[in-house]
């Protein structure tokens, strides 16, 4: 290794902590340093690898490192695509696996960012995750080269095959990828041009399906180690609050208990043989909780405190343009609205799990995670070892959608490890205590104002946010002067989540109003109700000015060509403008989140005022590169699952500080009877990374009340839907 | 001492009778296809058949299953070669986490079993399992497509 490529990864280690979460980090070449790792991995029989991100096997098995993880996205298919493609191997031999985030650390981070939040499974790291692909692939035909001592530029690859061209010699990837690991890595390595690609952009089958449709795939809940051990935790059910005592007595006496322990200062765990029996006397112990201040906190009161912020003087200003409230106040005709949206719980299917043996001098967890690497440091804090002495192997999650992103039940597993060294002890949530301890979408509520002129044009817009900041809650370092820019998401000025109209006095600010429920990213984040309050506010507008919705909103985006062709493509695949069928109603909206362009259009019918159908829902997204059209499809249709799950049947209610809801009974999900007809339109218009797994989630929930607004007359401006007695069918 | 007969194979093991047959299928007997997701018999995840009907095994105590055939999702395919309904499964790409599949195949394929070509009301009635992941229109086609095979 050379010093210019040591300074280089320093100077990438710099950069990531100063970025911290959430932004795009200074990666320079992540993957020149494999002749070190080789030789220390060989003493360990483990095959040697061409760089960090490519390991070929003798038979030309090719394993591709994923640093992201897979929670059902298909991000791991998708990058495994973009490593073939520049590498040139068969795609039938491409294999996958997770390295280490103590690995990264180990090897200073030569896997960039483990985090898979965003929705930037993918645009994050499609650069370096391809020169991977491209330098392994130089480096194999380099090794080809040297051993038949023919120049370099004479030899081609494809499809694991390396040929020399005027000889016609040929061998394959996998005899050389000994010789290949030894070699010093290019400096240059050029990519592709896109219409070159032969694997991204096509729909090529997910490497993962096959376990889990036998049983097979290990998911976290799932985990078996040798002589291992159970445990289940009940936190106490106030956030913030304290465990004053327990009774341990009749536990301590059932079938199978083996310790019943205080888990900090707030929780208490049960580990048993079975996780089954460590549930029952989790059940049986008679707990006395401590919740403070916090247990006088109400879904009232919280409302009140937000209610307050519409209003409020002070507000963080994101985005201004001319004089809005002038422009308002001198308007032909003055609208006004009072949205809000409630908080939400991710609700995983798999429960919130982490196994962790802890002994004296190592400390190790396998968990499912959306964020590697700082489970790990949540695993040293929590285990008082030093990072080099700790390790988190990744298992599949049974769903994410941001919850996993969290470290919370890591640090927990690790503290009941400690008190019972050298045994491997699983911790399992309830389903119950996952309801109650979330990281859960945010409260916000938002009053618009929107002054039109005499004409019907939107003269003046005024957005007043009022509510929770989750960077405020999860990482202060990234407010910008106290602001949360994050909560403006579709809002912004410019950049990946801008605000797609231009409107000539504008004014979009935030009243920070943060509560004692801990918030955290959910499936879309901002975009969920920030959507919601534009563009059903739009579709308000646009009935006041007496225009059509779709006629109103193209008026205003003249400047944005991109958010125009998915709102088009939508509108016409929709039949928008068009007679419906009989009793059919449609709706409409777009929004920007993740670097991505989505719209919908949707079809209703409503029976009886409030049995609501979606007949069909029509998104479009431009994600600028589509990698894999088919998954992208999937994560459309998913999206829009969770979004109108949410729409019409979540919430989760405050009451004496805690939530109320604790399972599926009193938070559903939608049923297959419930699921729309979803035609997916994938718009790739190229030059740009944009996300997929969350962005379109947003759209389906705006075009759905648009719908009923047009089918009913009825404006919904508070959710779920169910509290006002409507319900999907 | 709880006596049962799953994919086929005897088991015997002490455990309490009142114990979720769930929680004895995955840490008596080891098989951990069947997965937890609520426990109240709401989201499906569990679903194995006692004796060809599906059932929510979170909420069936062992003592109800004693003496009866239950499969589960490890018992469905022949050896390697997948049943119909884990072919369509595969071919259509269902699965995207994957929690739910295995509950999510063990409702269709009963359902399968009782009515072989099932219109979408049939299938709307049935098959009432949760998926976070929102799988229901790969789910829907690849029913449909285990129909025809
Ligand atoms: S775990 Fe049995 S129905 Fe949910
Ligand atoms: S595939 Fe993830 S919950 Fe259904």
């Amino acid at each position: 290794m050379t010093d210019t490529m040591n300074l280089n990864r320093r100077s990438f280690l710099i950069g990531s902590a100063a970025a911290g979460g959430g932004l795009m980090l200074s990666l320079t070449l992540p993957f020149l340093a494999s002749a070190e790792a080789n030789a220390a991995e060989a003493a360990h029989g483990i095959p040697p690898e061409v760089n960090a991100w490519v390991v070929i096997r003798p038979d030309d098995t090719v394993v591709v490192r994923i640093a992201r993880i897979d929670m059902g996205q298909g991000t791991l298919t998708g990058l495994a695509q973009m490593v073939a493609e520049e590498l040139e191997c068969d795609w039938a031999k491409v294999t996958t696996e997770y390295p280490t985030p103590g690995e990264n650390v180990a090897r200073k981070r030569i896997w960039g960012d483990f985090a898979t939040v965003g929705s930037r499974g993918i645009r994050n790291s499609q650069d370096y995750v391809r020169k991977g692909g491209a330098a392994a692939r130089m480096m194999l035909i380099q090794a080809a080269a040297n051993e038949w001592k023919v120049p370099a530029a004479e030899c081609v690859a494809a499809n694991s095959v390396i040929t020399h061209r005027p000889s016609g010699r040929k061998t394959s990837y996998g005899k050389v990828s000994d010789a290949a690991g030894k070699l010093e890595a290019p400096k240059e390595v050029p990519l592709k041009d896109p219409k070159d690609w032969k694997l991204i952009g096509k729909s090529v089958k997910r490497l993962d399906t096959l376990p889990k449709l036998t049983g097979k795939q290990i998911y976290g809940a799932d985990l078996k180690l040798p002589g291992m051990l159970n445990a289940t935790i009940k936190d106490c059910p106030v956030f913030g609050g304290k465990l004053t005592s327990f009774d341990a007595a009749k536990a301590e006496g059932m079938p199978g208990v083996k310790k019943v322990l205080r888990v900090g200062d707030s929780a208490i765990a049960v580990v048993a043989d079975t996780w089954w029996h460590a549930k029952t006397a989790l059940d049986a112990i008679a707990v006395v909780w401590d919740g403070g201040e916090n247990a006088k906190v109400s879904s009232a009161s919280i409302a009140e405190m937000l209610k307050e912020g519409l209003s409020a003087e002070q507000a963080f200003v994101n985005n201004e343009k001319g004089n809005a409230k002038a422009a308002i106040v001198g308007a032909a005709k003055k609208v006004e609205a009072v949205y809000s949206y409630p908080f939400l719980n991710h609700a995983t299917m798999e429960p919130m799990n982490a196994t962790a043996l802890y002994t004296a001098d190592r400390c190790e967890v396998w968990c499912p995670t959306q964020n590697a690497e700082q489970a790990l440091a949540v695993t040293a804090e929590a285990s008082g070892l030093p990072i080099a002495k700790c390790e988190v192997y990744r298992l599949n999650p049974g769903g994410g959608f941001g919850r996993r992103s969290f470290s919370d039940y890591v640090a927990q597993a690790v503290r009941i490890a400690k008190e019972m060294p050298g045994i491997p002890v699983k911790l399992l949530w309830t389903r119950e205590e996952d309801m109650l301890h979330g990281r859960y979408h945010p409260i916000m509520q938002a009053k618009l104002t929107g002054g039109l002129d005499s004409a019907g044009n939107l003269s003046g817009l005024h957005i007043r946010l009022s509510g929770q900041s989750i960077f405020a809650s999860v990482h202060a370092a990234a407010l910008v002067n106290g602001m949360d820019v994050a909560t403006f998401q579709g809002y912004w000025p410019k950049g990946e989540a801008s605000l797609e109209y231009t409107i000539p006095n504008l004014l979009i600010d935030h009243a920070m109003r943060n509560t004692h429920v801990p918030p955290g990213f959910w499936r879309g984040v901002n975009i969920n109700q920030n959507a919601i309050f534009l563009e059903c506010f739009m579709d308000e507008l646009a009935h006041a000015a007496g225009q059509d919705a779709l006629a109103f909103r193209r008026k205003l985006m003249k400047g944005h060509p991109q958010s125009l062709a998915v709102l088009n493509a939508v509108a016409e695949k929709g039949g928008w403008g068009k007679p419906a069928p009989k009793g059919h109603y449609r709706g409409l909206a777009h929004f920007r989140g993740f670097g991505s362009y989505i719209a919908a259009c949707v079809e209703i019918s409503v029976k009886d005022g409030n049995k609501v159908k979606i007949h069909r829902i029509v998104g479009a997204t431009d994600c600028g590169h589509a990698v894999n059209p088919a998954q992208i499809e999937r994560q459309v249709a998913g999206s829009f699952v969770y979004g109108l799950s949410a729409l019409f049947e979540e919430e989760c209610t405050v009451k004496d500080g805690r939530m109320e809801q604790t399972n599926f009974d009193s938070y559903d999900s939608m049923r297959i009877a419930q699921m729309p007809k979803v035609e997916a339109i994938v718009l790739p218009s190229g030059g740009f990374w944009g996300g997929v797994g969350e962005p379109t989630i947003c759209v389906a929930a705006p075009a759905v009340l648009n719908a009923f607004f047009a089918a009913t007359g009825k404006r919904i401006r508070t959710f779920p839907l169910k509290n006002h007695g409507i319900e999907l069918v | 001492m709880a006596r049962l007969t799953i994919n086929g194979k005897p088991y015997e093991f002490d455990v309490d009778p009142t114990t979720p047959l769930l929680w004895a299928i995955r840490e008596q007997v080891g098989l951990t296809g069947t997965k937890y997701g609520c426990g109240i018999a709401q989201c499906g995840a569990c679903t194995v058949h006692i004796d060809g009907t599906a059932v929510r095994s979170c909420s069936v105590p062992v003592s109800a299953a004693e003496g009866k055939k239950i499969t589960t999702i490890e018992g469905i395919a022949a050896g390697d070669v997948l049943s119909k309904v884990q072919q369509a499964w595969l071919d259509h790409e269902v699965p995207q986490c994957g929690y739910c599949q295995s509950g999510m195949i063990m409702a269709v394929t009963a359902l399968l079993q009782e009515k072989p070509k099932p219109t979408d009301a049939d299938i709307d009635d049935a098959i009432t399992n949760i998926c976070r992941c929102g799988t229901f229109q790969q789910v829907r086609e690849a029913i449909h497509a285990a129909a025809k095979a």
